[in-house]
């Protein structure tokens, strides 16, 4: 990635940035960004890994955990910050390893990270006796941990960061870890990762150990997703075992559908639009629309929207977008490789069955 | 010695509910490699239409159970697979996306017509007693509905011209094709034949568990590990992945409680599937039915 690349990518975050608060409620926009962090993570694990992880929520859940649980126990928030970042880290590098070098791979490996999210988070709806304390924290079952410190200025635990400063903290973060990202994709591992999605048994006959490749990228998505869920945490000021459940699972991956998997850009746009959409279908106003208590569903909207785009766009927004403008300006062919690798994985389950 | 007979009894049945709740899917996922990921609620349709026939239009509650809820489901089933599963065969992660996209939209119906409330119906027949213990009947009946669900998968594949086509153009689509069988219509049977399992399992069970919208869930997650840990093998996957687990979950269950019994029955789906990558009958039942 160029210095060029990089200031333009500053240049538009920051006009996206200050522009958005004129037009949306700020707390609003506090958990889109956190929600765009979690789709940022599995559109780079999906998108540029191959590794389709249906339990990124495990990781998301245990970060806003650790987060909380840390906040309440030493009194203060950036070592919670931390943390939140590197228990993530270390339990999916511990997960991906288990899952990788066992050679587990498409169903198996969506089974395993589904039932991993499940396990936590019937375990977190468990702990809701006297006796489930870590330090001075109760973990409280299924409703969750309230009222612990939010982050705040380093060094003045009193200085706490709310409302748009905490908007304009969970959005430069959102850059940074964006800027990162592509900037992982652009330095060699990152190609031999996409070449890996590309064809893995290549890249492993040229020499390349595949197996940790993948458990270093399932372990950056899961320190993304981890950061995503402290920044949740911090917006939402509650966090509960829902963080876990299968409902928010279902939800990040149409956001990757929806934005395009393939891009870093594209899940991102996905989850903040989908995010504002299930939040007005679940506004009053629009539930008095349909004139019942029980408004026009948001599953039913969203179980929907994901079978029109895996029927008519299965590529996602962006990538189609990229795939219309590349067609009148020839040489950036983007969005072809998601195409081709469908075409095989299809001819692959043709060949297992 | 009569809690011995209460052990067994209720491993048995553990049993019998993971192989009625997978059977469908097994058949689905075994035949032609689609992980349906609505088949949680297909179930649950299974038991709305038993509900809605027994308790509003007033059929017999056997018929409504065991003719209704299969007939309804499959010809949803039917519908499903013609708008939209049809056109994603061979690509095994779209039609899982596809599926859960289906699931979710029928969460979303199911509020929407039934309310969020939890429904159910009374079980036809009565408890008896084993020494000091009191168990349900009906529980017998549903032992007997899995072992009469895995005989009639085991039977027809086996057994039967259809069954013989089903399987000849799953291995080999083309060649079922040369000789003169329509493969898309095979699908279409098999998948609806996969749904009506479902179906019969909803309804089964709908006197026993509560039928709410978002109950799909526990099924699917459940029938999904099944399956999976069972491998390709329809009849004989199904049966050592629910055997395996039906005991292992009880065993955890009586050791601690329900929950963590649960949770006994996931960490070991998770080791399973680590040492046997393909499932038990990728690896012990291979090219069995």
């Amino acid at each position: 990635m160029t210095a060029r690349q990089v200031l333009s990518s500053v240049v538009v975050a920051a006009i996206v940035m200050f522009v958005l608060p004129v037009f949306f409620d700020v707390l609003n926009l506090t958990t889109f960004a956190a929600y765009a962090l979690l789709a940022l993570s599995l559109g780079f694990v999906w998108g540029y890994g191959g590794i389709l992880c249906f339990g990124q929520t495990a990781f998301y859940g245990l970060g806003a955990y650790v987060y909380a649980l840390t906040a309440i126990n030493t009194g203060e928030a950036w070592s919670g910050f931390f943390l939140a970042i590197l228990l993530p880290a270390l339990f999916a590098a511990i997960l991906g390893a288990m899952m990788f070098y066992g050679r587990l791979s498409d169903v198996y490996l969506a089974v395993v990270t589904l039932v991993v999210s499940l396990i936590l988070f019937r375990f977190m709806n468990h702990t809701a006796g006297e006796q489930w304390v870590i330090g001075e924290a109760r973990l409280g079952g299924f409703n969750g941990i309230p009222g612990f410190p939010t982050l705040h200025v380093p060094g003045d635990p009193e200085a706490y960061i709310y409302d748009e400063n905490l908007y304009y903290f969970t959005f430069v973060v959102l850059v940074l870890c964006y800027l990162l990202t592509r900037w992982l994709l652009g330095s060699p591992f990152g190609r031999i990762l996409v070449g890996l999605r590309e064809n893995e048994q290549r890249i492993e006959l040229l020499g390349y150990d595949v197996r940790a490749r993948k458990t270093a990228a399932f372990a950056f998505g899961g320190a993304l997703a981890g950061l995503a869920g402290c920044l949740y945490a911090n917006a939402a000021e509650i966090i509960t075992p829902e963080l876990f459940g299968l409902g928010l699972a279902a939800e990040i991956i149409i956001w990757v559908i929806v934005g395009g998997a393939g891009t870093l850009i594209g899940p991102m746009i996905g989850a903040a639009v989908l995010g504002y959409l299930k939040f007005v279908l679940g506004l009053r106003a629009v539930k008095e629309v349909f004139g019942r208590e029980n408004p026009l569903e948001a599953t039913l909207v969203f179980g929907v929207i994901l079978i029109l785009f895996i029927l008519f766009l299965p590529r996602g927004v962006v990538p189609s977008i990229q795939g219309w403008l590349g067609k009148a300006r020839p040489g950036r062919a983007g969005a072809a490789g998601s195409g081709r690798r469908r075409r095989t994985r299809a001819e692959r389950a043709r060949a297992d069955a | 010695m009569d809690l011995a007979a209460v052990v067994v009894y209720e491993i048995l049945y553990t049993i019998a509910f993971l192989a009625l709740i997978s059977a469908g899917l097994a058949v689905v996922f075994g035949m032609m490699r689609v992980v349906n990921l609505a088949h949680g609620e297909f179930v649950l349709l299974g038991g709305y239409a038993a509900i809605v026939s027994h308790n509003t239009l007033g059929i017999n509650i056997f018929v409504s159970m065991l003719v209704v809820a299969p007939l309804a489901v499959a010809v949803f089933g039917v519908v499903a697979e013609r708008l939209i599963i049809r056109f994603l065969y061979g690509r095994l992660i779209n039609t899982m996306l596809a599926t859960w996209g289906l699931s979710l939209a029928m969460i979303g119906a199911f509020t929407l017509i039934f309310g969020p409330t939890t429904t159910s119906i009374k079980a036809p027949i009565g408890g008896f007693a084993v020494g000091d213990y009191s168990l349900s009947g009906y529980t017998v009946f549903i032992i007997a509905s899995a072992i009469g669900v895995v005989l009639l998968i085991f039977g027809v594949l086996k057994y039967t011209r259809a069954g013989l086509i089903a399987r000849g153009a799953m291995q080999s689509a083309d060649m079922a094709n040369a000789f003169g069988y329509d493969t898309s219509k095979v699908y279409m049977v098999t998948f609806a034949a996969g749904s009506a399992l479902s179906g019969l399992a909803g309804g089964v069970l709908a006197p026993l568990v509560g039928i709410g919208p978002t109950a799909g869930l526990l099924y699917i997650a459940k029938a999904f590990i099944t399956v999976i840990s069972g491998g390709a093998s329809v009849v004989s996957g199904l049966i050592a992945s629910s055997g395996f687990f039906g005991i292992v979950s009880q065993a955890v269950t009586f050791a601690t409680n329900s929950v963590i019994g649960e949770i006994g029955l996931l960490v070991a789906a998770v080791i399973l599937l680590r040492l046997l990558p393909t499932g038990i009958s990728g690896r012990f039942f291979r090219d069995r039915l």
